[in-house]
């Protein structure tokens, strides 16, 4: 694990959607280095032929039946809507301009 | 009577035989939290009104014989916990007018045993933090010291149960935030077996390690609250379908023959010496009463807090997507187009640590990244899964201590993250393994502040860690409950 | 070089929805048309906290049209999070399947130009719908917002990925319609492009005759129809060999398809190397199928189009132009069966009815073969009646279409309408009398070696009898009067 540029921080910013500004770019590499730094021990631990546990609860098959419950109340959907449009979230233009 | 000095079990008492009402002791507890919300700031939302008509709803049901053990007693929820109509805001600016259309199933349990509910407590902004202070409403302050933090991110909760504001509290712990904050404020914190609570509308921080529990002042008291909230959920695929003892009746099993394991690794040298000493005290406490204690070994239990910031963080930065200002929650002026308005939103929305988690699980999921960061951590998860399955097959429960020192002061540990972090190092590996952990006082430090004993158990033996803490708590007494000058 | 030069190598990437009661992960209804956001609970909305619980009937229909398509079934599978933003993706991530689908290694066989191909289909798995986009403007480019519905989000699809073993258009789409063909038979997806249930995003790359190695593909989205994708793919490659041919590369790319234009065009989103972030998802638990279970479900598919089409050739001797229409639809063919298992005389005239009579009202109704009032036992009957000459083909064709619009027997029909042939000699006697009393022109005519003019004056026979006549013996019988009036001039 090597550290991270402030390049891989602006890429990673741009893919959670997070607006970081020049002095949180910078305040973000210095946080990420300290804490990759501190990730660094696990490199230490000998991990051939273990089985990653992605769970903690040992179940399988938990599944329903195909029956139809009731939906939301169209106003209970739009209760936080922050744009409605006759019954319709609205979102500004999916394409980013040029 | 001062009301709020009884029990739970002491009020259920006085109310089935009619001499106090449900009423009576919420107006008890609104105005103890009108007094003392000034200093503290342990609730983001008060429901007073509610909770005074489901107070005459609970009187109800006790005149009709239609209660449980827990009707007519109030309580507070951590504000991630989903309560229908009202706000439920993760102490963040992302959701500070959000009000879900559905109750969590807690909530639902909570309700339909006809619990009053006092209002929502506050926390770290989505649950992420160890101390209160990254609440987008300002910190908690601990009852025993207004300057020193109550710690996180149940702060809260904690804190109203501490300093007399509710009888009992909800919170929810991902690697240790229920069970800091009530070393921290001298009360008891559950954290129970993963899947035996129901997630269902408990937003979310780490899927795979959050579960909600119950907070009180006495073991017996967290007791009859878990057993109300241990449920099986069919809407919540992770929920175990085991059957649930009665929590409360098998507290009084005594611990002659015990076998108590004390990890060497959990007694290293940050570890502040009147916490050792005090734990010590406890685990002599159980010896005393016939239990054996055994030295074992957790070997990978150093690596725990590194793995789970990776696990946590990457987790949580997927969980967090979701707040995209298009549905619920807050949205940025900035809508020049969509791209624009999540950014914007995002950055608006979310305060600097939740920033950093979510940058921090993003890139370890990331192309390339993948296997070094989030695959490595869910093997050493494994591993120290492993730690306990071994370890348990020598001892019934493990002690450690819950915490490395005690509560410290605001602003102390905020800006640096490796600092606060290093808080949660006794009680992220529970999380990690999915098994049930509780912190309990075991005494108080020399400047007066609350030491906490933690009780690690296997997979479903909540009753062993229960009675195991209801006799450490019989041995050692009760530390009391701080005065709050108001 | 002309296209002809080039190997076209084909994969398709086909999404169907599957005919679930509800959703994959929620209780919410998955049917069709319903006003904007009126199916929608907290979880598939993405409310926080809210978590998923997996649709039992989603994994049969996942098994299902893994054994019809000759997959293996994986004894475990997982889900896992496919991590992206967009407006309609109402928890910011897919729950999808990654590195552990439900079913692997399959193939699907189907016929081009006479020759069969056969496709290897990689991998099926499960994964959710998501919302749906409306945008103000004519396209998502020239939109100033656009409006999001949810009904359809959490709906449960079955991605299909198929090897680039496809050479053509032509073959994609036949590949796309046998895909169609089958997973309506055995009852998964309706598989409706119209209405979305059925989508495809193709990848296609060109190479020289007789190279090894692909050449770099561009993946093609939005064909709307089963003729878009040929049309698309067939644009698409020669727009790669108009490349190639100038020494240009290509650029690896999504474009989408302009039905309108005709033409691909390049998506303008900016095309950052899509970063799904994938891992299992932490609130569902693995899928263990036990081998009971896909047992179960394997005996209980039904006999499947290319089985059918065999055995219609060789039970019931039909050509193959009739075999492939009639199985190409479930219900048809078993309707076929239906009325040939009762009437085993002439496979080939219940064939020509159905090709005919049958499908030529369904489409003119727009109803499909369920909604059909004609029970197979009457359509058996109308065949009998006109082999015992009771009616005449064209009489049984009033009769047929009286049987489609009421149901009603054609017995009871031919009954009410009177339209029972008149097969009585004197009757036909009788009434060649009349039309040859009437018609001097014509039969003078005829007399005077004009033969056309018979078939005008069968014409009036059947004309002066309703149509009741039997056309043969009103031909005969006009023949031997007029050979009559002949002899005596």
């Amino acid at each position: 694990m090597s550290s991270i540029t402030k390049e891989t921080v602006c890429y990673v910013a741009d893919l959670a959607r997070l607006y970081l500004t020049d002095e949180e770019i910078e305040q973000m590499t210095e946080s990420l280095n300290k804490i990759l730094e501190f990730e660094e021990q696990l490199n230490s631990v000998n991990t051939d032929n273990v089985e990653p546990m992605a769970h903690a609860v040992p179940l399988n098959n938990v599944m329903r039946e195909d029956v139809v419950e009731e939906s939301m109340p169209i106003r209970e959907a739009m209760l936080n809507a922050p744009d409605e449009v006759e019954g319709f979230f609205r979102v500004p233009r999916i394409i980013e301009k040029d | 009577m001062d009301i709020l000095k009884k029990s739970v079990l002491e009020l259920r008492e006085l109310l089935d035989k009619g001499e106090i009402s449900s009423r009576e002791i919420v107006q008890a507890y609104i105005d103890r939290i009108e007094k003392t919300e000034p200093k503290l700031n342990s609730f983001v939302t008060l429901t007073f009104e509610e909770a005074l008509k489901d107070a005459d709803r609970a009187d109800e049901m006790i005149r009709n014989k239609t209660h449980t053990t827990l009707t007519g007693i109030p309580i507070a929820l951590k504000d991630n916990i989903s309560t229908y109509h009202v706000k439920t805001t993760c102490s963040s600016k992302m959701l500070e007018n959000y009000r879900p259309p559905f109750d969590a199933t807690v909530v639902k349990l909570i309700k339909q045993a006809g619990m009053p509910i006092l209002g929502k407590t506050n926390m770290d902004e989505f649950a992420m933090g160890s101390s209160t202070e990254t609440s987008y409403f300002g910190p908690t302050k601990n009852p025993w010291n207004l300057e020193y933090v109550p710690g996180g991110s149940s702060g809260g909760s904690a804190a109203s149960v501490a300093a007399k504001q509710a009888p009992l509290a909800l919170g929810t712990d991902t690697g240790g935030s229920i069970r800091q904050p009530a070393a921290f404020t001298g009360i008891v914190g559950i954290k129970p077996t993963y899947g035996l609570v129901s997630r269902y509308g408990v937003v979310p921080f780490a899927s795979s390690l959050d579960q909600v529990g119950p907070f009180a002042r006495t073991v017996a008291e967290s007791a009859a609250l878990l057993s109300l909230i241990a449920q099986y959920d069919k809407y919540d695929s992770t929920s175990l379908n085991n059957p649930r003892p009665d929590y409360l009746r098998s507290l009084e099993k005594d611990v002659k023959g015990l076998r108590v394991g004390v990890p060497k690794e959990f007694f290293i040298d940050g570890l502040d010496a009147e916490v050792e000493q005090a734990v010590r005290k406890a685990v002599k406490a159980l010896e005393d009463q016939g239990a054996e204690i055994v030295d074992i070994e957790l070997p990978h239990s150093d690596k725990a807090l590194a793995t789970y910031y990776i696990v946590a963080t990457a987790e949580c930065s997927s969980n967090l997507a979701r707040f995209d200002g298009v549905r619920f929650g807050h949205r940025s002026e900035n809508t020049k187009d969509s791209v624009t308005m999540f950014k914007h939103t995002r950055a608006e929305g979310f305060g600097p640590e939740v920033k950093r988690r979510i940058m921090l699980g993003t890139y370890a999921l990331s192309a390339g990244y993948y296997d070094a960061y989030y695959l490595k951590a869910l093997k050493v998860r494994r591993l120290i899964k492993e730690d306990f399955d071994k370890a348990f097959t020598k001892v019934d429960v493990i002690i450690t201590p819950t915490t490395p020192s005690t509560a410290f002061k605001f602003g102390e540990k905020v800006q640096d993250p490796i600092a606060m972090y290093l808080s949660d190092v006794f009680t992220t590996t529970a999380n990690l393994a999915g098994i049930p952990a509780l912190s309990m006082p075991a005494g108080l430090s020399s400047n007066n502040l609350p030491i906490g004993v933690q009780i690690i158990a296997p997979s479903l033996a909540e009753e062993v860690m229960l009675s195991t803490a209801y006799s450490i708590e019989k041995a050692l007494g009760s530390i009391g409950l701080p005065e709050l000058e108001v | 070089m002309p296209l002809e030069d080039y190997t076209i190598v084909i994969g398709l990437e086909v999404h169907a929805e599957l005919a679930t009661d509800s959703k994959l992960f929620c209780g919410c209804s998955t049917s069709f048309g319903s006003e904007a956001n009126t199916q929608i609970c907290p979880r598939c909305l993405g409310l926080p906290g809210t978590l998923p619980v997996l649709n039992k009937k989603a994994v049969e229909y996942a098994v299902r049209a893994g054994l019809a398509l000759d997959c293996k079934i994986n004894k475990f599978s997982k889900f896992d999070r496919k991590n992206y933003f967009y407006p309609d993706l109402s928890k910011a991530y897919q729950i999808s399947q990654y590195d552990q689908p439900i079913c692997e290694h399959g193939h699907v066989e189907f016929y081009v130009g006479g020759e069969k191909k056969v496709v290897g289909i990689t991998r099926i798995h499960l994964e959710e719908e998501a919302g749906k986009s409306i945008h103000s403007g004519t396209s998502i480019s020239d939109s100033d917002f656009s409006l999001e519905d949810y009904n359809r989000s959490g709906i449960p699809l079955i991605e299909i990925v198929s090897e680039p073993d496809i050479r053509s258009p032509e073959e994609a789409r036949i590949y796309m319609e046998t895909l169609r063909s089958i997973l309506r038979y055995i009852g998964v997806s309706d598989c409706k492009m119209e209405e979305g249930s059925l989508r495809c995003d193709a990848n296609i790359s060109l190479m020289p005759k007789g190279a090894t190695v692909f050449g770099t593909r561009t993946e093609i989205k939005n064909m709307n129809s089963f003729r878009a994708v040929q049309k698309a793919l067939e644009y698409e490659a020669e727009r790669h060999a108009k490349l190639l041919d100038s020494g240009e590369k290509i650029v690896q790319e999504t474009r989408t398809w302009d039905d309108n234009l005709g033409i691909t065009l390049s998506m303008r989103s900016k095309e950052e190397a899509h970063d799904y972030r994938y891992f299992p998802e932490p609130d569902l638990v693995p899928v263990i199928l036990e081998d009971e279970f896909v047992t179960d479900i394997k005996n209980s598919l039904p006999e499947l189009p290319a089985e059918k089409f065999r055995r219609y050739l060789e039970e019931f001797g039909l050509p193959e132009y009739d075999a492939e229409l009639i199985t190409a639809d479930r219900d048809l063919a078993e309707y076929f069966e239906a009325v040939v298992a009762i009437y085993n005389k002439d496979y080939k005239a219940v064939s020509n009815w159905i090709m005919g009579e049958f499908m030529r009202l369904m489409n003119e109704q727009g109803i499909e073969v369920g909604e059909v009032k004609i029970k197979p036992e009457d359509f058996a009957a109308m065949l009998k009646l006109m082999d015992e000459g009771v009616i005449s083909s064209k009489i049984a064709k009033v009769v047929f279409e009286e049987m489609f619009n009421t149901g009603k027997e054609p017995k009871t029909i031919v009954e009410e309408k009177g339209l029972v042939q008149i097969s009585d000699s004197s009757a036909i006697e009788q009434i060649v009398a009349d039309v040859i009393k009437d018609n001097p022109g014509p039969v003078a005519e005829y007399l005077g070696g004009k033969d056309k003019v018979l078939g005008f004056l069968v014409g009036q026979v059947m004309k002066l009898s309703k149509g009741k006549a039997n056309p043969q013996m009103a031909n005969e019988f006009l023949k031997k009067a007029l050979a009559e009036l002949s002899k005596n001039q």
